[in-house]
């Protein structure tokens, strides 16, 4: 068992085109380290120099905004679902 | 009417707002590399010879006479006849709120689904097409599903709307009527925003705020076109616009900007103040105490047209407001009311709680001197009340009922004095 990660469009350059990854459970910043591991280089694209996430980088597990929890203390759990999403516009 | 000349008209490229690298003119709308929005960088030095002010003024009276700045390869395909709304002298507010002069850009009557949504949608569905997109798409807190759902209908373009579940029932039914899709989301916008961006992952759709997103959000600009050349090519020293995302108020700002570039009107300093719901006010928190960037809230608020707690746009409206010098303010839902009626009662017009809460901050701006009493300034109003009716219902006063005789009217008139007074 493990967590699910969904890849935005502008990463899955970085991940042979697949949608969907699996990391395994912790925090989001271990699972930040788990897809690191398999794809390197998709780190940079999500943190910045202080190694927190990016402005325009909204992550969620289960459908929740990890600003709402923990940031990236917040806890992973086996079949959970994490989303990594670009900011988008009002409307 | 506009000689394009190139494939890509006065556009050159997609460009990161944050890193600066440049992308292709396609349906993409974030950076590869930091996830910074794009942005549509033009050619300035090209546009400038033919953007004349004797040139826009031969034109029709539309936003498509500043084509040359908005983003599309060619001729509009959408929309043709959105824009140039009246910019109201609005002597009797101003009076109210207790200022020397004051505007009112009214957007309640923009063609056709009475909202400035009718700029970006234009645009976006214009570039859609030029795309060859056959659906379209949006994530909306009604007011772009209403100008989606219609201008799809009209350009023969299948529609798909997203929005929150417990929208206004007009805001609802001015999207089904024009048979377009209506997906309702058991969440508020900001998992409807989500979801949406998930969906545009996959679905090969032209979502106008996702994947089209750096072509809609230019739309906005023809707001602040419009009121400087109606201003008789004078930037507004003032101009108070709502927030919901914070892009047009950023907008509004490139618009003064750019009109400056290409030489159309003198450089004058100007401020562009934000104005939010003090049940969604991630933005006006942020900027009232001094912070770069906003905390995310759940919202709630009467002005649901404006509830995004994760506003994409947020960080560069602070930015904004910092540059210019800017004030902001949040209102609670009486004075959005409150607001709305001022405006209704002193000149006419009738907008939609995002109106209110203009109205209601730019009072509060005036009362604290954030915008000087001697001072002139321009409200941008969004849209249209009869859009939110379930705001204002209960709270407009009431109807006074009599049987068809004039001895009963006469009745009524002797009792109730005051009503010959009002």
């Amino acid at each position: 068992m493990a967590a699910k990660v969904r890849i935005p469009t502008p990463l899955r350059k970085l991940t042979n085109d697949q949608d969907t990854v699996e990391v395994p459970a912790g925090t989001i910043g271990q699972a930040i380290d788990g897809l690191q591991a398999q794809f390197p280089g998709i780190r940079d694209r999500l943190l910045d120099e202080k190694g927190d996430v990016r402005r325009f980088v909204n992550v969620y597990v289960n459908e929740e905004d990890i600003r709402f929890l923990q940031n990236k203390e917040t806890v992973v759990k086996d079949g959970d679902e994490i989303s990594i999403i670009p900011a988008i516009a009002g409307g | 009417m506009i000689d394009m000349e190139k494939q890509d008209g006065f556009m050159r490229a997609l460009k990161c707002r944050e890193c600066g690298r440049e992308y292709p003119l396609a349906a993409t709308h974030v950076c590869e590399f930091d996830f910074g929005p794009l942005e549509v960088a033009y050619d300035y030095d090209r546009a400038k010879k033919s953007m004349t002010r004797a040139a826009i003024e031969s034109r029709p009276r539309t936003m498509w006479r500043y084509a040359e700045l908005l983003p599309i390869a060619g001729a509009p395909t959408v929309g043709f006849q959105v824009g140039f709304t009246p910019l109201v002298k609005a002597d009797r507010l101003a009076k109210r709120l207790g200022i020397r002069e004051l505007w009112i850009k009214n957007d309640t009557v923009n063609y056709p689904t009475l909202s400035f949504k009718d700029r970006v949608v234009s645009v976006a569905l214009s570039r859609a097409k030029e795309l060859g997109f056959k659906v379209v798409a949006c994530a909306s807190t009604g007011n772009l599903a209403n100008s989606v759902a219609a201008n799809a209908a009209a350009a023969g373009l299948k529609a798909f709307v997203f929005i929150p579940h417990d929208l206004e029932q007009g805001k609802v039914l001015n999207s089904l009527i024009y048979g377009a899709n209506v997906i309702s989301i058991k969440g508020h916008y900001d998992e409807v925003n989500r979801l949406c961006a998930e969906i545009a992952g996959k679905s090969g759709w032209a979502f106008v705020n996702v994947n089209m997103r750096p072509y809609y959000a230019e739309g906005s600009k023809s707001m602040g076109f419009e009121i400087v050349e109606q201003l008789g090519w004078r930037i507004p020293r003032h101009t108070v616009v709502c927030m919901a995302s914070g892009s047009l108020l950023t907008k509004i700002h490139k618009s003064y900007q750019e009109l400056v570039k290409l030489d159309l009107v003198t450089e004058t300093p100007f401020k562009v103040h934000g104005a939010q719901a003090t049940g969604c006010n991630p933005i006006t928190a942020a900027q009232k105490s001094g912070m770069d960037f906003f905390k995310p809230v759940k919202p709630d608020t009467i002005a649901k047209s404006l509830a995004i707690g994760t506003p994409a746009d947020g960080f560069y409206a602070l930015r904004s407001m910092k540059e210019t010098g800017s004030a902001s303010d949040d209102v609670t839902d009486d004075e959005i009311r409150e607001g709305i009626k001022l405006l209704a009662e002193t000149e006419g017009i009738f907008a939609e709680t995002a109106g209110g809460v203009t109205v209601g901050v730019a009072k509060k701006l005036i009362a604290s001197g954030k915008i000087p009493a001697d001072d002139s300034a321009v409200l941008c109003i969004t849209g249209n009340g009869l859009k939110t009716l379930d705001a204002v219902a209960g709270h407009a006063g009431q109807t006074r009922e009599i049987r068809p005789s004039l001895r009963e009217f006469d009745k009524l008139m002797e009792a109730e004095p005051q009503l010959a007074n009002a």
